[in-house]
């Protein structure tokens, strides 16, 4: 089973909170979108599921603290994928998904069969498995990001999190992408996603966490959230939303002309 | 398909092949040929000049040379994979500065006339003078541009130091004597600097070469590293360390020996496709093949001359690193 419990998470850099008494809990089997304007601590709430972040308050995976799990351990339960798409070296792509499991063997031994079965399974979910003998560095962004995102998956834990996966991607993989995530969860596993593209929040996501300035704003359904009018104050913008395959979707449409975002002096001349 | 991997072995084949083909052709060259497989009917207890030259001057040099250009091409490898930057090299710590300076001291004040152990204890001391330091500079949360600033302070202020033990030596013989050793040699060592450097180096080597799946995982930043059950202060702390130990006893009985660090993993990265863990051995026995081929190349092109094995391997070295800088930039724009 699979559980994190986060009580009242507070973390601050030096130049202010970045995340403010942030408090939930999910169990296994959903797909949870974190959504927020640029800046609001997204990145910051995923790093601290992850345990790679300082942090007061409480944050635990069935019932343990995450910075107190053993490191092993906690690489076989949670995997992370970062915004920035780094591989410091020119590895062949299927190098690169390997690492994913490299908590699944031993010390001195290199990947199994098995392993390498997993990582090319991975591969071909994330329709690179053609890429493996390629080096990393010579594939376009949204190819790269695949890669990683297959890296991600070969780790096979039964919590992902994600950061911004989506970006670069072309639709067809951005919308085949939350349907691997849909399916993982739906499959029993807890994966969490920071999202820009609303639409694609609304339309995949089981539970959206929404944050402003460091504080979570709503945690609710797509469908409930669309209602409360919170997504138009929060990001400043005037919405369309519409029903699509029986899903509520967020379109956004326009920028809100009193929305406090704005830059004040900007003037309305285009 | 023969992809990287699968070369691997070959690769490893190939570089212990020429390893061993060194090593003997070492024992042979010098000022006179000598027939290397005397060495096997007279070793412990030699009967000959030929056998006494064998044991006790051509084995204790190629043996070092292994040793030292294995912890030196091995240490390269690790930090280059640690610090994600193929400019990095054992010197950049500075740990080859500081054990310089410890050896220098032993010069100047004149310790190494009463003990032969003088001059490498001494410059031990120094490498891990180097340890302390950095750990203290770099401190607990530290990253990989504190490392690297700090370890380039602590080079400089050696050098510094070492220059003004130069400039204050009134005796002609010691600063003659500080500036050759600063060469870095193999020349006129003996068995007791064998068993004097050996230990030291086995033990920093196994260390490094326990930082290889760390290393891998690094390959994809420090976040994801951790998010793979990687302890980044373990490795920073075993890196540091080995490196202390193998390449501080390695300049304690050879002097400074620049590049090999360098170039050595840099050159077979291709070959063992760019996998920083699988770098290591390969490192490791490239490193000894470099110094063996080195060490045999200053004996050959200068026999008489006392060519000192440093300076060769700069002068290899630095050109190389030069188009190094340039090809990374070209790539880069």
């Amino acid at each position: 089973m699979t559980r994190i419990t986060c009580k009242d998470v507070n973390v601050s850099y030096r130049s202010g909170p970045v995340l403010k008494s942030v408090s939930f809990d999910a169990t296994k089997g959903q797909l949870i979108g974190v959504i927020g304007p640029n800046g609001a601590g997204k990145s910051t709430l995923i790093r601290a599921l992850a345990g790679l972040q300082s942090y007061s308050g409480d944050i635990q995976w069935d019932g343990r603290d995450v910075h107190r799990m053993a490191a092993t351990e906690r690489a076989k339960t949670i995997a992370y994928m970062p915004q920035a798409r780094t591989v410091h070296w020119a590895l062949p792509c299927l190098d690169v998904v390997l690492l994913g499991r490299l908590p699944h063997h031993s010390r001195f031994a290199g990947p199994s069969d098995k392993d390498r079965e997993t990582a090319l399974a991975a591969m071909s979910r994330m329709d690179v498995q053609g890429f493996a003998a390629r080096p990393f560095d010579k594939l376009s962004g949204g190819e790269q990001a695949r890669v990683l995102i297959a890296r991600m998956l070969a780790q096979d834990t039964a919590c992902f999190l994600a950061d911004e996966p989506v970006n670069g991607l072309d639709p067809a993989h951005q919308i085949s992408l939350m349907q691997t995530f849909q399916k993982f969860a739906q499959a029993g596993r807890l994966v969490f996603v920071s999202l820009h593209d609303l639409t694609l929040a609304g339309r995949w996501c089981d539970r959206l966490l929404l944050i402003e300035h460091g504080a979570l704003k709503a945690d609710t359904s797509p469908g409930e959230l669309i209602g409360t009018g919170l997504i138009q104050e929060v990001y400043g913008i005037e919405t369309m939303d519409i029903m699509l395959a029986g899903q509520p979707t967020i379109v956004p449409a326009a920028v809100r002309s009193n929305a406090s975002t704005l830059v004040p002096n900007q003037s309305d001349s285009f | 398909m023969t992809s990287p991997s699968s070369l691997y072995p070959a690769l490893l084949g190939t570089l212990s092949f020429l390893l061993v083909g060194l090593f003997v052709l070492s024992l042979g060259i010098g000022q006179v040929w000598i027939d290397p497989t005397l060495l096997w009917f007279s070793i412990g207890e030699p009967s000959s000049a030929e056998a006494i030259i064998l044991n006790e001057i051509r084995l204790p040099r190629a043996v070092l040379a292994v040793m030292i250009g294995a912890i030196l091409g091995l240490s390269g490898a690790v930090l280059q994979g640690f610090l994600r930057n193929p400019l990095a090299e054992p010197g950049l710590l500075g740990i080859s500065a500081t054990a310089s300076l410890g050896a220098v001291l032993a010069i100047y004040s004149g310790l190494t006339a009463f003990h032969a152990y003088a001059l490498p204890l001494s410059a031990l001391v120094g490498a891990f003078l180097a340890v302390f330091l950095l750990q203290a500079l770099v401190g607990r949360t530290g990253d990989i541009l504190t490392i690297i600033l700090a370890g380039v302070a602590l080079s400089s202020l050696s050098a510094a130091l070492t220059s003004l033990i130069l400039n204050m030596s009134t005796n002609p013989f010691a600063a003659l004597e500080i500036v050759f050793w600063m060469m870095g040699s193999l020349a006129d060592r003996s068995l007791v600097h064998v068993f004097l450097a050996g230990p030291f180096i086995l033990v920093g080597g196994a260390l490094l070469l326990f930082t290889a799946r760390a290393l891998d995982a690094l390959s994809l930043g420090a976040d994801v590293a951790q998010s793979l059950g990687v302890s980044l202060q373990r490795t920073r702390t075993i890196t540091i360390l080995g490196t202390a130990i193998g390449v501080g006893a390695a300049t304690a009985v050879a002097g400074a020996i620049g590049f090999v660090g360098l170039i050595v993993p840099h050159v077979l990265r291709p070959l063992v496709g760019q996998k920083p863990g699988r770098l290591l051995p390969a490192s490791a026995l490239g490193g000894a093949v470099f110094l063996l081929a080195a060490d045999i190349f200053v004996r050959v092109i200068m026999p008489e001359r006392d060519l000192k094995l440093g300076v060769v391997t700069a002068i290899l070295g630095a050109p190389f690193f030069l188009w190094l800088l340039v090809s990374l930039r070209r790539r880069s724009s």
